[in-house]
């Protein structure tokens, strides 16, 4: 046991004296960073694409749009996120001529990837209201966009919101892997303080515990805002 | 005011409705009876073209809605259609529900005059004979006020003022299917499409929104609805529709019609459910 206190003195050292907090900062705001503004695109493209897949099949273009979208979540299901980000970064934005900071690249790659996920999500909650909204809103003479937009959805995206919880912590999760094209995350953070105490230990299990402290924290966020909405079910 | 001609719908290789030919003038309140299946929903639903129809036509206020160049959402708003199920909008409040549809086309409609006038402006400055701009004496804020004013005057018209801020989930059967009939006055319509507006509520409350909807034939809005309210249709519809197997077998006044079947299929469909 000695020997941990020791290993936790020098954690400390490189933490507190060596600006160490610092890099754990930067890295826990880059994750929440990528996390949100990730899902936040995710559900922008997410709804796009399953608003085009519930569409009536009648003419060429929604056809080819619904193929598109096949494509597109056949591609960000089908590959792992690493390698998403380093074909992005390596591969995507020199081709471009591109050159865009890391975590801008993170967010891109992650609102595009969660907007694969998403979309099968909100087709399932579009596809979990009752067909009688639509008819209604078409029936009164509104669009089938409108309709859409202002009571299917709103009604879906209530239906599925505890999915969607899921899903940020899958994101939140999964930000672990910016490191790969340079971006500084909380692994960034704990791995230069490992590198310059020598010793892993300590930092990796301090990180291992903010990861389980923020994904408990939203998972109890998640639960708060699925009992007030059952709530408003009942007695509004 | 509503003209059939010849409809006809076909669900895949099922032949639904079998060339139904109709018409149905301003102030005539028409019933439909008939079994099960017989296509009754179906052919209201072509009326307002929820359905498309696959042949023949539905001529309402002398344009042909059934062909699909014409804009049917700006028919449909002319036209009331009351489900079975309500279908208020679960999202909104009873007052939300009333007002989304006329504060929605107000909207897009003052916004779209906004639109054509800064065409208009800009095309003048090359016209010699300046071309009139549309009249704009509306705002926003009026369209919503109005309509919120006509929403609250037709809840006070049911005794459900006070219900304005509920949900639909917390409404009984009733309160919600009378809601729904106001939500579609709310259009002003010209007429109304019922599609057996009582089955799914409970026995007490059948009669309440019954009340409403004779008020209505009262105050000489045409109608269209699909019962199985048979004393109903008796006492408000000027002319009965009996549907079977996808065509009109038997129309006729009420009195006659139930009194004095003529075709073998009316009466035997009668004795069932009288
Ligand atoms: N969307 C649809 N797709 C396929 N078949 C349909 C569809 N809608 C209705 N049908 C069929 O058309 C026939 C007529 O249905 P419709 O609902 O018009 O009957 P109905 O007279 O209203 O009956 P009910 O009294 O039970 O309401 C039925 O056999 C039904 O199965
Ligand atoms: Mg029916």
């Amino acid at each position: 046991m000695d020997g941990f206190a020791r290993k936790v003195e020098r954690f400390w050292e490189i933490f507190y004296q060596h600006d160490g907090y610092k890099k754990v900062v930067t890295g826990l705001q880059n994750t929440v960073y990528i996390a949100v503004v990730g899902l936040a695109l995710g559900i922008l493209i997410g709804t796009l694409i399953a608003v085009i897949k519930v569409l009536p099949k009648y003419s060429k273009l929604t056809k080819a749009l619904n193929g598109f979208c096949d494509f597109y979540v056949g591609l960000f299901r089908g590959t792992p996120i690493v390698v998403q980000l380093l074909v992005a970064y390596y591969v995507v934005l020199p081709l471009l001529g591109l050159n865009l900071p890391a975590l801008s690249v993170c967010v891109i790659v992650f609102g595009l990837n969660s907007g694969a996920y998403v979309s099968e999500i909100m087709r399932g909650g579009i596809m979990s209201v009752d067909i009688g909204q639509m008819e209604a809103g078409r029936a009164l003479g509104l669009s089938y966009r409108v309709t859409m937009m202002k009571i299917v959805v709103p009604q879906a995206v209530k239906n599925i919101l505890p999915t969607l919880g899921n899903e940020f912590i899958a994101l939140i999760k999964e930000t672990s892997v910016v490191s790969f094209v340079g971006a500084s995350d909380l692994y960034t953070a704990f791995n230069y303080i490992g590198s310059n105490s020598y010793e892993f230990m300590v930092p990796y299990l301090v990180m291992a515990l903010i990861y389980i402290v923020l994904v408990m924290l939203i998972a109890l966020m998640v639960k708060v805002m699925e009992r007030n909405l059952r709530k408003s079910d009942r007695s509004n | 005011m509503i003209e059939v001609i010849d409809l006809r719908k076909s669900f895949g290789e099922i032949e639904v409705l079998k060339g139904i030919a109709i018409t149905i003038k301003a102030g005539e309140k028409v019933a439909i009876i008939g079994p099960s299946g017989s296509g009754k929903s179906t052919f209201l639903r072509c009326l307002n073209c929820m359905e498309d129809p696959t042949g023949g036509a539905v001529i309402f206020d002398g344009v042909n809605i059934s062909d699909m160049s014409v804009d049917i959402n700006v028919h449909r708003r002319r036209m009331g259609m009351v489900f079975q199920q309500f279908n208020l909008f679960n999202n909104k409040t009873v007052i939300g529900n009333i007002m989304l549809a006329p504060v929605h086309i107000g909207l897009s409609e003052l916004r779209r005059k906004k639109i054509k006038n800064i065409f208009i402006t800009i095309g003048n400055l090359f016209r010699r004979n300046k071309k009139p701009l549309y009249q704009i004496n509306s705002t926003p804020a009026k369209i919503r006020q109005e309509a919120r004013e006509n929403a609250l005057r037709l809840l006070r018209r049911i005794g459900l003022e006070d219900k304005a801020d509920a949900y639909p989930s917390t409404l009984s059967g009733g309160q919600k299917q009378r809601i729904a009939i106001i939500r579609a006055l709310a259009m002003n319509p010209k007429v109304m499409l019922f599609d057996e507006p009582t089955s799914a509520l409970d026995p007490e409350m059948v009669g309440e929104v019954l009340d409403l909807i004779r008020q209505l034939a009262d105050e000489g809005m045409t109608m269209v609805i699909v019962t199985h309210e048979m004393g109903f249709a008796r006492e408000v519809a000027t002319r009965v529709l009996f549907m079977d197997d996808g065509k009109i077998v038997e129309e006729n006044t009420p009195n006659e019609i139930f009194a004095n079947p003529k075709n073998p299929r009316t009466k035997e469909f009668l004795s069932k459910v009288l």
